[in-house]
């Protein structure tokens, strides 16, 4: 076995699990500005609540994607060509929801602020099915050839598999920035995402479970098996958690559903990286898709020290922003008008 | 007709890079002024420092978020529309990439949201310290995306196992002196954006305030600043915020200026010597000779250089330009591309990689109205506003702007030449490297190199890449409309649009900002 590419294998998975823990409530939150939030002040709560952080998370899936490109190009590679316009939307997604989580607030008519509502919501809804539907086909397969290009077509891709990966993120992120908007926030929005918490786990973490099982009864040893059952535990505890108010713990519970979950899924495809459909000669594996060790041993290196001092600092980051977020700490929305003096203009507006 | 999907992916690849190239200049140029004035305030407890700091700090958030925004399609795009380019580079190109997420993204998105919302909540040293770690993690992150463009320019540090590039030395990469000289100059460029940013809307609000009747001259010409009480904003302060933020902009206009002159000079020296050809298309150079051609007409575009006509011609600056002397000959494009099919070979390999193109002639002439022009667009607009800042300080001496309508829509106009000049050296650059994705390094490998024409995914119909260039370049458009509508409205707005307690004049406590339990900055 490889050591460096089996060791850039996990720092990989770990990213993409990262990504998916952190960012999931982040686009969950965005989701529940379209779905849940009644009054304004509940919108500008959420989006406070994930204010501070929300960037730094998304940070998590460029460093997985660029991580990928320098560590396993050919992964990189094949994954992003076969998933071209999937992965298209994906970005559109996420351009229009880091926009509009700046923009928004910066408006003055209700429908420049309605209008990026529905651009975050909806953005936060197609990156997180898009990236779901991409790692679930990265542990599934695509249809690959010798040279790890997609044959078949644009949609070639397309399977069940897609779907049950998209709403396993999408369905894990609303329940998971529920529970982490009952930890962050006070007053009724709090209230509000412990019930969604309560009702809609049961079915909202189903497609994630779905996916962690598939993979289980195709290529499950016991420890993975062994794995999923935590992840299972997990979501069990968190949703008991949440029953008895235990906000702390159920974030962390639906959390460690997630983590296991992906740690299960990504130890069962190992060390196949991105299997092909057509004949599983043409899979990806570490070996194979690997770039030289010279690269992945000075990336290590880095990685060694790098990856610490973000955990230390990103932890610090949420430390300063503990408090939790409430309607009365949102200040008034303040409007912007032009610094002119009414005399000056009105002249000039009557000569034309 | 048949679509071809490299002459798309190449279109794409043009349109997104250079529109993330507009937000990323102003984002460099105007993070470390608004660190200064943060500290500026700290350290005299002025108020006046304060609000340019919020002032100047909103605009720059509103364009930090589109070269995020933009930035994202970059890092995806190499393997989505590249594929076989990522695959080939991959060992070396991909590095820098992720150590840029790593070492300079993480940095940045982390302490601007620290520096976003920490007003208040952080202590003062710590509060200003977080933008400057996000301005720092701004520049490293060009530093390493230089690095990774510079390899593509001047590939070093590799050796060739099996007809691939395997990195064999990292120090090489990332000190490679392309990347060095290109760091520099793109710095000073983005300097420039920044400085002529501050200095037109600095003019616009000075003259808004003179049409206003808010200050007035004296017989000698001298400001006489005035105070508006009804206008939240225009206060006594008011008029020292912008004629300080003009003459800071004015300033680091001009030093900008002298320092991408010095850097593009050295760039200049090195480019002739790792890619003759294109230095020689910037400069309609057919012959060998050592005239610096002033104006060339004709032909450029062409794949000879038989019709282009010197009109006017300095001898002896073109020698100049490469070798710092004035007599060594230069080497024209009529003795270069010789030299280019002797050693890389008149036709594409047979190759199934090269698709319908294998066989093919290849021209290893980059178009010349782009080099050319190019290379005159980006000297010319970094000239000219250059230039105006130096008129703009003069303008300025005695403490306002002229009355003058069209003056002032000059300034404001000419925020946009050092965008022009940025995005002009960016084309030419890139064009200039073609018909090569990875240009060979006349003094490393032999070998190694790749024609734009095996680079791009083969698995990707022109279909699907026609979609993505006509969706992404809608998507951009409409960003940019939000863009500038906003930064308009602020601009509008003055002060009083970042700093919303001017306009609610019972709200703050007594020094001067928010309640301290009421979140700042909030969204
Ligand atoms: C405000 C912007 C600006 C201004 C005023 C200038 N440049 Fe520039 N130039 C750039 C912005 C820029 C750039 C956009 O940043 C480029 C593109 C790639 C790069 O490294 O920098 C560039 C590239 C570039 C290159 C190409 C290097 C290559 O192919 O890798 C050369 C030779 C020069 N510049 C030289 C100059 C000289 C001699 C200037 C004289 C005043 C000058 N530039 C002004
Ligand atoms: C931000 C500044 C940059 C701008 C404005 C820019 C601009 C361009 C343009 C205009 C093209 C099209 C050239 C043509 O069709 O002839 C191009 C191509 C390309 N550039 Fe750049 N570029 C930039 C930075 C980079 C960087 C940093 C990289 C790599 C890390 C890069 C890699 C490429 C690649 C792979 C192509 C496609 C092949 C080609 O057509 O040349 N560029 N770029
Ligand atoms: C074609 C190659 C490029 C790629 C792959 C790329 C990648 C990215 C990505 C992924 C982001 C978003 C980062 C975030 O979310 O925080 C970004 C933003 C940015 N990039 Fe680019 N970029 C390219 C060209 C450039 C160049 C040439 C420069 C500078 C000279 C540059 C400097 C920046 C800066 C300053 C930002 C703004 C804010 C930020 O870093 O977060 N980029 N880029």
């Amino acid at each position: 076995m490889e050591f460096l590419p089996s060791v850039w294998f996990i720092i990989i998975a770990v990213l993409w699990t990262g990504y998916l823990f952190l960012e999931g409530f982040d686009l969950g939150v965005g989701m529940h500005l379209l779905f849940s939030a009644r009054t304004e002040t509940q919108r500008r709560v959420m989006l406070n609540a994930i204010g501070p952080v929300w960037d730094g998370n998304e940070v998590w899936l460029i460093t997985a994607v660029g991580a990928m490109f320098a560590a396993f190009p050919f992964w990189y590679a094949s994954l992003f060509s076969a998933l071209y316009l999937p992965m298209i939307f994906v970005l559109f997604g996420l351009i229009f929801r880091a926009v509009g989580i700046e923009f928004r607030g910066k408006g003055k008519s209700a429908r420049w602020t309605r209008g990026w509502d529905i651009a975050i919501g909806l953005g936060s809804l197609v990156s997180a099915f898009g990236v779901g539907a991409a790692l679930a086909l990265t542990t599934t397969g695509l249809p690959l050839n010798a040279n790890g290009d997609r044959v078949g077509g644009a949609f070639a891709w397309f399977n069940g598999y897609a779907v049950i990966g998209g709403l396993a993120v999408v369905g894990f992120s609303l329940v998971h920035a529920a529970a982490f908007l009952a930890l962050k926030t006070d007053g009724d929005v709090r209230d509000a995402g412990r019930a969604f918490a309560r009702r809609a786990a049961p079915i909202a973490l189903v497609p994630l479970l779905v996916w962690i099982l598939a993979l289980q009864v195709e290529k499950g040893t016991g420890v993975t098996w062994i794995i999923a059952a935590v992840a299972v535990a997990a979501a069990v505890v968190g949703m008991l958690a949440n029953a008895h108010r235990r906000e702390g713990w159920a974030f962390v519970g639906f959390g460690a559903f997630l983590a296991a979950g992906m740690a299960s899924i990504f130890v069962a495809s190992f060390p196949v990286v991105l299997p092909s459909t057509i004949n599983h000669a043409f899979d990806l594996t570490v070996a194979n898709a690997s770039s030289s060790a010279y690269t992945l041993g000075v990336m290590s290196v880095v990685a060694c020290f790098g990856i610490p001092l973000v955990l230390a600092y990103q932890g610090w980051t949420y430390w300063v922003f503990r408090k939790r977020v409430s309607g009365d700490l949102i200040p008034a929305a303040h409007a912007v008008e032009p610094a002119v003096r009414q005399q000056a203009v009105q002249p000039a507006l009557r000569q034309q | 007709m048949q679509l071809d999907p490299l002459l798309i992916a190449r279109w794409q690849f043009g349109i997104t890079t250079v529109y993330h190239f507009w937000m990323v200049p102003l984002t460099i140029g105007l993070g470390p002024v608004v660190a200064g004035m943060q500290m500026r305030w700290h350290r005299t407890g002025d108020v006046r420092w304060y609000r340019m700091v919020k002032f100047w700090g909103k605009l720059y958030l509103i364009n930090v978020i589109v070269a995020i925004a933009t930035g994202l399609v970059q890092e995806f795009q190499f393997g989505m529309a590249w594929s076989e380019y990522a695959k080939f580079v991959g060992d070396v190109f991909g590095a820098p990439l992720a150590l840029e997420s790593l070492l300079a993204f993480f940095i940045e998105s982390t302490f601007l949201g620290l520096w976003i919302f920490g007003w208040n909540k952080l202590p003062k040293a710590i509060h200003v310290a977080c933008l400057w770690i996000a301005v720092a993690g701004s520049i490293v992150s060009a530093y390493f995306i230089i690095v990774a463009n510079s390899w593509m320019q001047h590939p070093v540090g590799v050796v060739l196992v099996k007809g691939h590039p395997v990195m064999n030395d990292v120090w090489a990469v990332l000190t490679n002196n392309t990347a060095v000289t290109a760091f520099t100059h793109t710095m000073f460029g983005s300097f420039g954006v920044g400085g002529a940013f501050l200095l037109g809307i600095s003019w616009y609000q000075l003259w808004q305030r003179r049409r206003d009747g808010i200050d007035t001259v004296d017989v000698t010409g001298r400001v006489v600043p005035g105070v508006a009480p009804g206008i939240p904003g225009r206060d006594g302060s008011d008029h020292s915020i912008w004629i300080t933020s003009l003459r800071i902009g004015a300033v680091v206009a001009i030093v900008a200026f002298a320092g991408v002159a010095i850097s593009g000079d050295a760039q200049g020296k090195l480019m002739f010597q790792q890619q003759p050809l294109k230095m020689a298309a910037a400069e309609a150079a057919c012959h060998t000779g050592t005239s610096f051609s002033v104006l060339s007409i004709g032909a450029l575009g062409s794949t000879t250089c038989s019709d282009v006509v010197p009109v006017i011609e300095i001898p002896g600056v073109l020698s100049f330009l490469a070798k710092g002397n004035f007599t060594t000959p230069v080497e024209g494009v009529d003795q270069l591309l010789p030299q280019y099919e002797a050693k890389y070979g008149t036709n594409l390999p047979d190759n199934p990689i090269y698709g319908s193109r294998a066989g093919e002639k290849i021209n290893y002439l980059p178009m010349m109205e782009v080099t050319y022009w190019g290379f005159r667009m980006m000297i010319g607009f970094g000239g000219i506003a250059a230039f105006a800042a130096a008129v703009a300080l003069w303008l300025t001496r005695k403490g306002t702007v002229p009355r003058s309508k069209g003056i002032m829509l000059l300034a404001v106009g000419g925020i946009l030449a050092p965008f022009a000049a940025n995005s002009a050296g960016w084309i030419f650059t890139e064009m200039g490297r073609q018909p090569f994705v990875v240009a060979p390094n006349p003094t490393g490998v032999d070998g190694l190199y790749m024609f734009t024409a095996a680079a791009v995914s083969p698995g990707v119909s022109a279909g699907e890449m026609l979609f993505s260039v006509i969706a992404l370049t809608l998507v951009y458009a409409v960003l940019m409309v939000f863009e500038i509508r906003l930064l308009v409205r602020y601009v509008r707005g003055g002060i009083a649009s970042a700093v919303p307690e001017l306009a609610e004049p019972d709200q703050p406590d007594d020094d001067g900002h928010p309640k301290s339990d009421v979140l700042a900055f909030a969204y």
